[in-house]
């Protein structure tokens, strides 16, 4: 008995389209990348590329370690800036969507031209360039980021949860600490996310605005692909670090907060 | 006794921009009572409500606790704890972390006052210690039955539960005051009931004020001490349940609160009253002669008798008999020029057609002041024939000359209204409709924020939009005299 295969149409087949396209495209690079990192130069398998990596003779974990505490710093003071940005935002809501408007507008502008312009205003200002000046490019670049979920999480906390509080004994900042701050964990997380990940995977930001003299994760992984000597394999070993990591990342931010919303990043 | 009073409300108003809500309330709580705000939703109580708790300022007016001025007070600092209408619990925390909330950021006297080195008493004051959160705490959860959910999250939690926890979490704090805004509404019939008959027997118990705030007037009922109803922002009545149900103090209190026939009438003189043609008995006097009143009669206390017996008062026909449990409810329509329908509760069954005698004695008819006779409004000759009022264009018959300012006069008869706004000449919103025996009596308010009184003989929806034609020749003008200058002056 054969088993006929024939194609139905329903409303699965309008899923087709972008499956394929995510076959194509995301999955088969993965399995190159994960192939890639098991392949010496002469095609044979081996686990050289590994070595070379975490043994940080190429400087990779060193580059990793920046990235990290990049990455952390520039979350840090994303959080502790858009915090009370999107609290007040959400306060005043409904009398100012053209706030919030202004807050996501650089989101509009392509990020290297952002950071292009940046870069000239501190040459023009005279400014050197290291550290600082990557740290605030990496903040005016993530803080939308930070905002819009919080902002999100913020407007949709019942305001009598707030009055509750008021109510059972809580001033002002009482309230914020326990209340409008526990409530608004979620946010928190998710901002965490969708910061800290591209953080540290970002790339040409830190290039541009250090003038090629800080080096962080991401440039690194591009500069294994575009040099001419063919380091492919430990190129790929580090975007699958790199892909643990944001697994990591998103893995503790589910934990911290139990909320639905959070759950569908990953 | 001055210091029984433990909140007085004095001349207290209310807008939002410049929509009053609450109108010069004055009205005052005593130590210990059960008091509940009634009225239609809109009606202002629960704003009154969140002014007591703190939550909302009023516009002007005075709040006083134990006689001390409270306006401006914030929340957090008044002694007084609110259960949410939707309970408001935190989901952040366990049902134990919720009650214990308001423990946790209370101070208490530590030690007797002590002397400081100028002399004055000094009370130290410390925060309630683990063990002592934890026991009150526990207390409060055995009083509302729920004592080993202090681990569960509120969320796992029921409606009747997440109910408990709210008033366990507002009584743990041992307020002097209660405050309950519509604590039972998203409870189903039967869990209100028991509800009901807790949040009573806590009341008796604890022995603190408790504010009530909802729309259910059995609830009110059952529950209160006393009862204030109000309507669009202005007390209209307060009173015991008894005393409301009794003798309600106008057509609205009267339909609002249980069933009951609001008929026109007219006084005769002192104990005699006129509805449509019938001369009735009462008990009431002090009225003008042959002055226009509203009487109220509860279905419950009228009596079907035989239409030959002796003391029938007024023959009926049966229009419709309905088993109710334990009454029969009867509608009959009167015999006579202008027929009333009436709605009598009693235990004998009769049939539809039947006739039958009605018997209500003199203390049963409830006569009250028509709120109005006719409807009295302000306007503006806009052309010749044609009068401007609540900004609408009315054809009429004056011939007074243009610009004139006139006061309008429209009889209540005399007020159509259309099932659709655009045929109207000015649209408005029904706000009330109570029936009175062979009509409805509506109150349609204009944009302009006037109230129309209309008598017709549908009903109509309460919040629906109508329009508002009136007759050219229906509509009385009388031009206002000109204030005549004083040109003395300079």
């Amino acid at each position: 008995m054969t088993k006929k295969f024939k194609f139905k149409f329903n409303r699965r087949a309008f899923a087709y389209p972008y499956m394929i396209f995510m076959l194509l495209f995301i999955v088969t690079p993965l399995v190159i990348v994960l192939i890639n990192a098991f392949l010496a130069d002469d095609g044979s398998f081996t686990l050289k590329n590994f070595g070379e990596f975490f043994s940080n003779s190429g400087g990779g974990m060193t580059v990793l370690g920046n990235s990290l505490v990049i990455g952390l710093v520039t979350t840090l003071i994303c959080l502790v800036i858009g915090y009370p940005v999107a609290y007040f935002l959400a306060k005043y809501h409904a009398s100012n969507k053209i706030l919030v408007l202004l807050f996501i507008l650089p989101m509009w502008v392509n990020f290297l031209i952002r950071t292009l312009s940046t870069k000239a205003i501190f040459m023009a200002l005279d400014v050197n360039l290291g550290m600082g000046t990557v740290l605030f490019g990496m903040v005016y670049n993530y803080l939308p980021y930070m905002i819009l979920p919080l902002h999100t999480t913020l407007v949709s906390i019942d305001h009598s949860y707030i009055e509750a509080a008021e109510d059972l004994g809580a001033d002002k900042f009482t309230v914020m600490t326990k209340t409008i701050f526990p409530l608004s964990l979620s946010g928190v997380a998710s901002g965490i996310t969708m910061t800290f990940i591209p953080a540290i995977s970002t790339f040409a930001i830190s290039e541009i605005l250090s003038s090629s003299k800080i080096y962080l994760f991401g440039d690194a992984i591009n500069m294994h692909f575009s040099k001419t000597t063919n380091s492919f394999g430990v190129g790929s070993v580090m975007s699958l670090v790199m892909l643990v990591l944001v697994v990591i990342t998103n893995g503790i931010a589910n934990l911290t907060s139990k909320d639905e919303e959070v759950k569908s990043v990953l | 006794m001055k210091n029984d009073i433990i909140i007085e409300i004095k001349n207290v108003n209310k807008s939002y921009d410049t929509k009053p809500v609450v109108k010069n309330l004055s009205l005052n709580i005593k130590r210990g009572e059960f008091v509940t705000l009634l009225g239609p939703s809109g009606c202002g109580k629960t704003t009154t409500l969140r002014m007591i708790a703190g939550f909302e300022q009023p516009t002007s007016g005075t709040i006083y606790f134990n006689g001390v001025d409270i306006t401006q007070l914030p929340p957090h600092k008044r002694n007084v704890n609110t259960v949410f209408q939707k309970y408001a619990l935190f989901p952040h925390l366990t049902v134990f972390g919720n009650i214990a909330f308001g423990l946790k950021l209370k101070l208490v006297e530590d030690g007797e006052p002590t002397l400081n080195k100028k002399g004055q008493l000094v009370q130290k004051m410390r925060k309630l210690t683990k063990k002592e959160i934890v026991d009150k705490v526990n207390h409060a959860l055995k009083m509302v039955d729920l004592e080993d959910y202090g681990h569960r999250s509120v969320n796992s939690l029921s409606g009747g539960q997440q109910q408990r926890v709210a008033i366990a979490r507002a009584l743990v704090n041992e307020p002097e005051v209660l405050l309950l805004d519509e604590p039972l509404g998203a409870l189903d019939l039967k869990m209100r009931k028991d509800m009901q008959l807790e949040l009573m027997s806590m009341h008796k118990k604890l022995g603190i004020t408790f504010v009530y705030v909802t729309h259910d007037q059995e609830e009110a009922l059952t529950m209160s001490d006393k009862i204030i109803v109000m309507k669009d922002g202005v007390v209209q009545q307060i009173g015991t349940p008894t005393k409301i149900y009794d003798e309600p103090a106008n057509a609205f209190v009267a339909d609002f609160i249980g069933e009951s026939n609001i008929l026109s009438g007219t006084m005769i003189k002192d104990f005699c009253v006129d509805i449509s043609g019938h001369r009735f008995e009462c008990v009431d006097k002090g009225f003008k002669h042959n002055e226009p009143i509203d009487v109220i009669i509860r279905p419950e206390d009228i009596r079907i008798v035989e239409p030959t017996a002796d003391n029938c008062l007024v023959v009926a026909e049966v229009l419709s008999c309905v088993f109710k449990g334990d009454h029969y409810q009867v509608t009959a329509l009167t015999f006579g020029d202008e027929r009333n329908e009436i709605i009598i509760h009693d235990n004998v069954e009769v049939k539809v057609g039947d006739k039958i005698g009605l018997y209500i004695k003199p203390f049963d008819f409830h006569i009250m002041h028509k709120a109005r006779l006719i409807n009295t409004l302000e306007g503006e000759i806009y052309e010749e024939g044609v009068v401007e009022m609540c900004e609408g264009r009315f054809n009429c018959t004056s011939t007074l000359p243009e610009g004139t300012k006139v006061s309008i006069k429209v009889d209540f008869d005399d007020v159509e209204l259309t099932d659709d706004e655009e045929d109207g000449t000015i649209g408005a919103t029904v706000i009330s409709s109570i029936y009175k025996g062979s009509y409805w009596q509506c109150i349609v308010r204009t944009d302009t924020y006037y109230d129309f009184f209309v008598d017709t003989d549908y009903e109509w929806l309460i919040g629906d939009r109508v329009g508002i034609n009136i007759a050219p020749d229906k509509i009385i003008l009388e031009a206002i005299p000109e204030p005549t200058e004083e040109v003395a002056n300079d």
